[in-house]
């Protein structure tokens, strides 16, 4: 099937991330009483677009020879040129492409149908699917793209989609702050991103690529940048490739350009399952993974990847740690997608794309399985998200319990059957191995522990025990249309772990290239003994802690947590996830607030004297003249400043005509130098 | 023929509507806002006729004036002023349309902005710097009278302001000028960019000004500096913008379009088609001066727009940091013409900057005219809010604007920005850095008032006011389309104009 396909790939691709748009645009036109057909359009577009990529996804599994991974190049297309350069565009299909396409689509087609029950009573229905729709096809576009450019504008777009969901609920002025501070956080992040497109554009002379050996990411381009050197020592490879970390920062929400993934809450939670979760935030980890041949140049300690590891390591840690003490069940899952985020720029940094892939993927399944269960509950529970205000659920909703476990299993690291296991697994041991040092491993060790523990603590406060909110309170389980996306993502969740064991690691030999091979001795080795025995024991230290202190907690909604007498001043510092937010109000907003009232002022004080001088200079100069000539000229100026007077009559005359005045004082003195010239020149 | 026709096209208009004096009020403003769009008409023709490919001279018509002196009336029409003299007409369309919207205007009114259209055509037309000079003036006092007369409470002194030293600008360039004819004879564009391409023009001005005891080549930073300032007055440049606040904000809003949309772009052509030509042999020494005032006017227009409050001052200084970023490349061009494809770019850019600008403030002011019709004149940012709500369509139009504005990709104002920033990097990096702030910045005034006109929660002040209707959303739809098509085709603007940009950059390149 996959030969068939082959010579119509090249157009076919162009469909998968267009189609969606289309449905987008068509949708953008359509009134709201006519959401459901909206709904099916967007979800037929997309299904469209699923099944091709997954075609395609199935003709990039053999590579074209040993170590060399399938690559097929969309003949570049001209969008613009400027004087006589070009600007080309295209689409690529690799393995690494292949894969977040797939994922991106399916994974976005059950959301879409989930959305279904749970945007039922919304009354801009059809609204919602028209910006989901425009956010997949601009996810679909990032991914597929084999333009720096192409991948910007998708970029932007995707951050736009991102923009409109999160502040779907315009009325409410928190989501609309919300949507306000994600679009400017991650702009900081773009702007970076931007600088170091147009670097590497000004330095190479294209953006594509791959183009035949003349691309951005072929070798001849690569060598040339790595060769030249720059501001601070540092190579022009190595500086673009930080500015684009920087973009990459913005939009996966590592530290300290997070602080907006946690408010983006605010949005319906499909769109935090979606975007917020599984695909546009892992956009960053994948632009790294795209253009990790920049990155790349001089090993795995390059400075750029050496940051990446390092700031991956950080945010890990510090959102692990947040997720610990917070209480509304979405924030908890929003600092773990950060410190997941984390863990793949640890990935990236000390492993390599094949483990940061394969924990992105993974984390795309159970993260996204993790929300649509939350919001199964919060659909369940009357729009509570307060997990101090749930608990004992298990029995009302035992489906939703059920996947949600799955989910939070896999991304607590249970051993053996569940993905998050060996992806993590994975990360693990690239960081131990990491020639750069111990650090970003020991971060991302203590991660993993908290985050088998802050996981727990969910899961046992949400299901466990007994209910805690005050009042009347009948939970319910979630409609089939809810519940089916759940069972197929939460089975993605489990059988993604076949694929990614070291004893049959088809997707990283996949990735590179190379032909899947068994190898089940692997498993015995020192080495990977060594590391699945201490995934063990962060399991076990994480579960445990929690079970421990979370097994029986109190009946009382408003009874502190368990950990806060222990930690107390620390679990408020938690609490307000160490302090970002009034720590940037402090340094940026508020300065900038001031800075721009004091400019104002300036501009108030300093210029517009500065023009009224300019002006009563311009005023004498033009009287002056006129004095010396007034009698002595009647051109066509004069003519003019009176046909000007009849028109401008009765209201011009409360001003006594002056400017007409000050027109022919200035006349008369530009008449005098054409005088003068023309005497002189004679 | 076809080229006078269009020149003189408006002012007939403007004549018939001064010699009507039985034509009621509206049916003015009607008639003007038909005619105003009747030069599209002409400028289609002329792209009909016109065969060759790669821009050059569509049309051109010459008459010899003073012909001892050399002074010829000479226009013609290029790509590039073509795209200029489309802009001209769909903004005086768009101001007329808002004007009958917003119910001011009678007769005198329309005939001053019908002889404004007339007089930009001329400017961006004339190949000579008399006829230039006389139509660039010429805006002024219609300008002037319709912001006077139909503007606000403090317009008297903004008007007269705006028209002092804009004058002031205009007579420093008239002296330059004057100073070129005395010393090599002619004022035509084409001959002293040849001249100048042979350093005839400091040989010529040394000789003419010998008395002086300056040398030649700091006699012509002189004239440029002179021509200069009467360009970076109408821009405006930092710090010659203080007259630009006050004018927008006083002038009614269909005025304020055309101030922005329109004789703001007039400095931006004087500097790409007069002072780029003319004085390559100074703008090295120039360029750092123009370079840091274009940085300062990208950073003030923004860091300023976060402060206001009335959404035309937002708007005034919003276009002030937009505009900056075409004085910007001008700038880099000027520094630099090393990397020739930087060159190119940024000459590329500076036009669509300057064209989607113009586009993107007709939407802009339009939303505040919309907003004044609905709220009987309030347009302050926190008048409103959740507008969202009852006005979904009125929020998306002017949604896209704003964003385009910003810079998002797939609407008009991302390319222009994108070449813009590109040819400043690859010529003057550390200047193309810091205006990314000025990028930056732009995001977060302009999402803020999205955020507190169109989000949060509906005002129960505002929420019987009505949505868009049919005739405002035709009004709406040129300039919206062409916010659209070039963000996705941006070859249609560009193809226009890259013959004009090769050949602007083949007059610079022997100056490295």
């Amino acid at each position: 099937m996959a030969e068939a396909l082959h010579p119509h790939l090249p157009c076919l691709l162009w469909w998968v991330p267009f189609l969606p748009l289309l449905a987008g645009g068509i949708i953008a036109f359509l009134p709201n009483r006519l959401g459901r057909l909206a709904s099916r359009l967007a979800i037929g577009a997309l299904f469209v677009s699923c099944v091709i990529a997954l075609a395609a996804f199935v003709c990039t599994l053999t590579p074209v020879e040993e170590g060399v991974p399938f690559r097929l190049v969309t003949p570049p297309l001209t969008w613009f040129t400027f004087g006589d350069v070009a600007l080309q565009v295209g689409l690529v299909l690799d393995p690494l492409s292949a894969a977040m396409a797939a994922m991106v689509a399916f994974v976005a087609l059950w959301i879409f149908i989930y959305s279904i029950g749970y945007m039922e009573k919304e009354a801009r229905f059809g609204r919602f699917f028209g910006f989901l729709s425009l956010f997949c096809g601009a996810m679909l576009l990032v991914v597929l793209a084999n333009s720096l450019l192409l991948l910007f504008m998708a970029w932007e777009l995707v951050g736009l989609a991102s923009y409109m969901l999160i502040g779907f609920y315009f009325e409410k002025p928190s989501a609309a702050a919300a949507a306000q501070k994600a679009f400017i956080t991650t702009r900081v992040g773009d702007m970076a991103f931007f600088i170091g497109m147009i670097w590497l554009y000004q330095q190479s002379g294209t953006l594509l690529f791959y183009n035949h050996g003349h691309g951005l990411l072929e070798s001849g381009v690569l060598s040339s940048l790595a060769g030249i050197t720059t501001v601070g020592g540092l190579t022009v490879s190595a500086a673009t490739a930080l500015l684009l970390l920087v973009g990459a920062m913005g939009k996966s929400g590592q530290v300290p350009l997070h602080t907006w993934l946690p408010d983006a809450m605010e949005g319906p939670t499909p769109v935090s399952a979606l975007i917020h979760a599984a695909t546009m935030v892992a956009a960053g980890v994948f632009l790294v993974a795209r253009t990790y041949p920049i990155f790349g140049i001089g090993g795995l300690q390059s400075v750029p990847l050496t940051a990446a590891a390092w700031i991956g390591g950080i945010t890990a840690l510090y959102a692990a740690l947040v997720a610990m003490a917070q209480t509304d069940i979405k924030r908890i899952l929003a600092y773990s997608t950060v410190s997941q985020l984390g863990f793949m720029m640890v990935a990236l940094g000390t492993g390599g794309v094949a483990v940061a892939m394969f924990h992105l993927i993974a984390h795309a399944f159970f993260k996204a399985l993790l929300f649509l269960s939350a919001g199964s509950v919060i659909h369940g529970c009357h729009e509570e998200q307060d997990i101090r205000r749930m608990g004992g659920l298990r029995a009302a909703m035992p489906k939703t319990f059920i996947t949600y476990a799955i989910g939070m299993m896999a991304l607590a690291g249970f051993p053996f059957v569940f993905s998050g296991f060996w992806s993590k697994e994975a990360i693990l041991h690239g960081a131990m191995n990491w020639p750069g040092g111990y650090g970003p491993f020991l971060l991302a060790v203590s991660a993993a522990v908290l985050t088998a523990f802050y996981m727990t603590r969910q899961a046992l406060l949400v299901f466990y025990g007994v209910p805690r909110k005050p009042g009347v309170h009948h939970p319910h389980e979630s409609p089939s249309i809810m519940l089916v996306p759940l069972y197929v993502l939460a089975a993605g969740a489990i059988l993604l772990a076949i694929v990614g064991t070291p004893a049959w690691p088809w997707f990283e030999e996949w990735i590179k290239g190379e032909a899947a091979t068994c190898h089940p001795d692997a498993l015995m080795k020192p080495d990977a003994l060594k590391l699945i025995g201490l995934s063990l024991v962060i399991v076990t230290l994480g579960v445990g802690a929690s079970w421990k202190l979370y097994r029986n907690v109190s009946g009382a909604s408003d009874a502190p947590d368990p950990m806060a007498g222990k930690l107390a001043g620390i679990w408020k510092f938690l609490e307000q996830a160490m302090g970002f937010d009034a720590l940037f109000e402090k340094t940026i907003i508020g300065p900038l607030a001031f800075f721009a009232g004091a400019i104002d002022a300036m501009e108030r004080q300093i210029f517009v004297p500065l023009m009224a001088g300019g002006e009563s200079f311009i005023k004498r100069f033009g009287r002056w003249t006129g004095v010396s000539d007034e009698k002595g000229l009647n051109d066509g100026f004069d003519s003019l400043c009176s046909g000007l007077q009849n028109r401008a009559d009765s209201a011009s005359r409360s001003q006594a005509g002056k400017p007409q005045g000050y027109l022919r004082a200035i006349g008369l003195g530009m008449s005098v130098l054409l005088i003068l010239y023309f005497w002189l020149s004679a | 023929m076809l080229l006078l026709t269009l020149l003189l096209l408006p002012l007939v208009g403007a004549a018939l509507l001064a010699v009507w004096p039985g034509l009621g009020r509206m049916s003015a403003v009607s008639l003007a806002t038909v005619w105003s769009v009747l030069p599209l008409v002409l400028l289609a023709a002329m792209q009909f006729q016109h065969t060759g490919t790669g821009g050059g001279v569509m049309a051109e018509w010459s008459l010899p004036w003073m012909p001892d002196a050399n002074i010829h009336l000479t226009f013609s029409v290029d790509g590039t002023s073509c795209l200029f003299l489309l802009l001209t007409s769909l903004v005086t369309f768009s101001s007329l349309g808002l004007s009958a919207r917003l119910d001011i205007g009678n007769r005198a009114y329309c005939a001053l902005i019908l002889v404004m259209q007339s007089m930009l055509c001329g400017v961006f037309t004339a190949r000579h710097f008399i006829p230039w000079f006389l139509c660039w003036e010429m805006t002024l006092i219609p300008a002037y009278l319709l912001i006077r007369l139909w503007g606000g409470v403090g317009a008297p002194r903004a008007a007269l302001r705006f028209f002092i030293v804009t004058l002031g600008g205009g007579v420093s360039m008239l002296l330059g000028f004057l100073a070129l004819q005395l010393s090599v004879g002619t004022m035509d564009f084409a001959a002293l960019s040849q001249l100048a391409a042979h350093h005839e023009l400091t040989a010529g001005l040394g000789r003419a000004f010998v008395l002086t005891g300056f040398g030649g080549h700091a006699l012509l930073t002189v004239v440029a500096v002179a021509v200069l300032l009467g360009l970076a007055v109408k821009i405006p440049v930092v710090p010659f913008h203080a007259w630009l606040p006050d004018a927008y904000a006083e002038a009614p809003t269909p005025v304020t379009m055309l101030l922005t949309g329109l004789l703001s772009k007039m400095g931006v052509y004087g500097l790409l088609r007069v002072f780029l030509p003319i004085f390559p042999e100074v703008l090295p020494s120039l360029a750092p001066w123009l370079t840091a005032l274009a940085v300062a006017t990208v950073l003030l227009g923004a860091v300023a727009a976060l402060a206001q409050t009335d959404l035309k001052r937002i708007f005034a200084y919003s276009s002030v940091n937009h505009l900056g970023y075409c004085v910007l490349a001008v700038a880099a061009v000027a520094a630099t013409c090393a990397d020739h494809d930087a060159g190119a770019a940024a000459v590329s850019g500076v036009v669509l900057q300057a064209f989607n600008h113009g586009i993107i403030a007709v939407v802009l002011f339009f939303g505040v005219g919309i907003l004044e019709v609905r709220s009987g004149g309030a347009r302050g940012l926190n008048d409103f809010g959740g507008l969202r709500a009852n006005m979904p369509v009125f929020a998306g139009l002017m949604g896209l604007a704003l964003l385009a504005s910003l810079g998002l990709p797939g609407l008009s104002g991302f390319v222009g920005e994108f070449l813009i920033f590109y040819g400043v990097f690859g010529l003057v990096p550390w200047s193309a850095a810091v205006s990314l702030i000025g990028l930056l910045l732009t995001a977060v005034f302009l999402l803020r008032l999205i955020r507190k006109v169109f989000h949060g929660p509906l005002r129960p002040s505002i929420a019987k006011w009505s949505d868009l209707t049919r005739s405002e959303r035709w009004l709406f739809a040129p300039a919206i389309a062409l916010i659209i098509i070039p963000g996705l085709w941006p070859q249609a603007l560009l193809q226009f104009i890259n013959g004009d940009t090769l050949r602007l950059l083949e007059l610079l390149h022997p100056f490295p």
